[in-house]
């Protein structure tokens, strides 16, 4: 059976799995969402906004829906993917499910904890009511299927005048507890006025086995409020990514998210932000540093609605033997939306002849009076600088290495939890497979 | 210390070098003179191992040991300095930074620890101020924004730093003022020793009244065509090139 099949003649038994309330806005949500779903499938290569990306290697497994052995894991397990000198909330899934023995919690000031729960509980559902699948793309087949099969994922509630103390870590693992796993996170993210949160998201299999994970998050961001999103992507080679996540901002807030894509099979990352309010600002940061033969794809879309917003995007890509980057920045401002700030740059280095970057900006712009730029650099290594480089005494590898690392740093510098910037620089040195005495 | 047997290199199949003889003992300073396009930053290049040139004939030998098969990086490790007509820009890395590295890189290279930060830090800061180069400047991106003069005194820091035993020093007059010019030149005679060694190459006079050589050489189309001592730099100075041809 093909995969569409699969999941939409699963999708009965997962409803009633769930016991599910007929009257709730959640089975509502479901039910139309698997009819799109059903209508629209997967997307395909002749689907302009996937040109480049072919999930085709991808639907022949015949993936597990639900899986429900979970091999058992330990803390050990988990713990190196977690940032561990730093005090943080931690929310723990493994295949799907939450551990709570594993995860840190709170009810206290906000709540930071789950989707399963909110969704049970009464006192929730007036945020779930109000947010969720309301800023999700339903143009996005694929977020279409997340919403169907809806259950599970983190859940972060910030009341208004909150700065919560604390970074809060979203970590999903896969166990191989079967040959080929599908799993589908949830996350509904609502940020009140004046509020702050830092929050750091990432994705690790521990096996062998085939994992493919179609994530959504939705992020609801009030007046003043400030988001800083971070996303780690170094999963294995066996491993698949579909992120789609959605922002909405209110005015004088401030959004950022930043993509770090290191690792994975195909990973396909759908970032759009909504304006809907004045003096908002959206920053957009993406490294991709990638080799043998790694895919990753940056779509984003920033909808300029509104009258003095500024958006900033910057993604910087490295690309290795026969690895593959597509970059796709779409810029929109509406004609209500003057005095617009808008400002995209995408640069990549190809260091060997197999690499490719596909780099395609897209501004679309109905108002007269804004300031709008996109730059688009593919290059490779400076020659003239590595024999500099040399000259004094530093080797090839190492200067190279310089040279990339020097050339991420921008973005890297953006970082505003110290303790992920050494984790992120670090990480970048093993792919570089290099070591130098100090960080940049 | 150094010396080059009938060096001929070629670049994307055109010679440049035709044919170099030069030898440099340790504690003189030569200076190679000649036209533009005469060959001489290319000698320099060659000499640091640029990898874009082919040496086609001839050696370069330094301390009895043929360099031809080692990279720049190992000529760097054995005491080959290079300092560049235009330096490079290297955005993101600090000079403090890229200085450490070379270092560092350079110690591991010969076999010793990489030296504590604290003398690392203390070397740093007492080579900036022979330099008369500003403590804020150590922490900018490597060249980035500097001015040309800027850029060659940062080159004869790096030089300052390293210590190396055959310092090339190609056209680092041109883009100074005579201000930058004394520092410079009041730096590289500080760091001269009995022990090592320097190679000038400009084709200005002006350097050479601040930094005297023992030698100079007179190169033209790819062949060193005169040698001699100070009296050849004032028949330059006075006839300049033709009367070579």
């Amino acid at each position: 059976m093909e995969l569409k099949e699969k999941l939409v003649s699963s999708f009965l038994a997962f409803e009633n799995k769930g016991n599910i309330d007929l009257d709730s806005t959640v089975h509502a949500l479901r039910l139309k969402a698997i009819h799109n779903f059903e209508k629209e499938g997967f997307p395909t290569k002749r689907d302009e906004e996937w040109k480049y990306t072919s999930l085709n290697p991808l639907l022949k497994y015949d993936f597990s829906l639900f899986p429900n052995a979970e091999k058992s894991v330990g803390f050990k397990n988990v713990e190196p993917y977690l940032i561990n000198d730093i005090e943080s909330y931690t929310l723990i899934f493994i295949d799907g499910v939450f551990s709570s023995f594993m995860s840190e919690t709170t009810h206290e000031d906000c709540d930071v904890c789950v989707l399963s729960s909110a969704l049970a509980r009464p006192k929730y559902k007036m945020i779930i009511d109000n947010y969720l699948n309301t800023i999700a793309n339903k143009n996005n087949s694929l977020s279409e299927l997340n919403t169907a099969f809806v259950k599970e994922g983190a859940f972060i509630n910030i009341p208004k005048n909150t700065i919560v103390p604390k970074p809060i870590q979203i970590i999903n693992f896969s166990t191989g507890s079967e040959k080929e796993v599908l799993l589908q996170p949830r996350n509904l993210i609502v940020v009140g006025e004046n509020s702050h949160v830092q929050i750091i998201e990432r994705h690790q299999n521990l096996s062998k086995n085939t994992t493919l994970t179609n994530s959504v998050t939705e992020i609801f961001v009030h007046k003043r409020a400030i988001v800083d999103y971070y996303k780690i992507q170094n999963d294995t080679d066996e491993s698949s990514l579909i992120d789609s996540t959605f922002i909405s901002q209110k005015q004088q807030s401030v959004a950022s998210v930043s993509t770090f894509s290191f690792g994975g099979k195909i990973t396909r990352n759908n970032l759009e932000f909504y304006h809907e309010g004045e003096n908002i600002t959206s920053n957009l940061n993406g490294i991709s540093v990638l080799n043998e033969k790694q895919h990753v794809d940056n779509h984003t879309l920033v909808d300029h609605k509104s009258p003095n917003c500024e958006s900033h995007e910057l993604y910087k890509g490295i690309y290795a033997d026969k690895s593959v980057g597509v970059f796709n920045g779409k810029v929109i401002v509406r004609q209500a939306a003057q005095k617009t700030n808008a400002f995209q740059q995408n640069n990549s280095i190809l260091i060997d002849d197999g690499a490719t970057i596909n780099s395609k900006p897209q501004l679309e712009i109905f108002a007269d009076d804004v300031k709008c730029s996109h730059g688009c650099t593919i290059g490779q290594l400076d020659e003239s600088a590595l024999f500099y480089m040399q000259s004094r005494g530093i080797p090839k590898k190492e200067a190279k290495a310089l040279l990339l690392y020097a050339f991420a740093n921008d973005v890297v510098e953006k970082i505003k939890v110290p303790q992920l910037k050494t984790l992120i620089t670090k990480i970048i040195a093993k792919k570089l497979n290099v070591q130098l005495g100090f960080e940049l | 210390m150094l010396k080059i047997n009938n060096l001929h290199a070629n670049i994307n199949g055109k010679e440049i070098l035709k044919g170099i003889n030069l030898e440099i003992k340790a504690g003189e300073v030569h200076a190679i003179m000649g036209p533009n396009g005469s060959g001489k930053s290319t000698l320099a290049s060659v000499i640091a191992g640029k990898e874009d040139f082919e040496v086609t004939e001839g050696s370069v030998v330094l301390n009895g040991e043929d360099l031809s098969e080692f990279a720049p990086e190992v000529r760097a490790h054995k005491g080959v300095f290079l300092s560049f007509q235009y330096p490079i820009e290297i955005p993101g890395v600090t000079v403090t930074n890229f200085i450490k590295t070379a270092i560092n890189e350079t110690r591991k290279a010969q076999g010793m620890a990489e030296l504590p930060a604290k003398e690392m830090l203390q070397l740093i800061r007492e080579k900036a101020d022979l330099l008369e180069i500003d403590r804020k400047f150590l922490s900018r991106s490597l060249n980035e924004g500097f001015s040309g003069g800027e850029k060659k005194r940062n080159e004869i820091f790096q030089m300052a730093m390293l210590e190396p035993q055959l310092a090339i020093l190609d056209e680092t007059d041109s883009g100074l003022d005579i201000d930058a010019l004394k520092v410079v030149a009041n730096g590289v005679n500080k760091l001269k020793s009995e022990k090592n060694a320097v190679l000038l190459i400009t084709h200005y006079q002006r350097l050479l009244d601040y930094i005297v050589p023992d030698f100079f050489h007179v190169l033209y189309n790819g062949k060193i065509v005169k040698s001699g001592g100070k009296e050849l730099a004032y028949e330059l100075e006075e006839k300049g090139y033709d009367w070579l041809k």
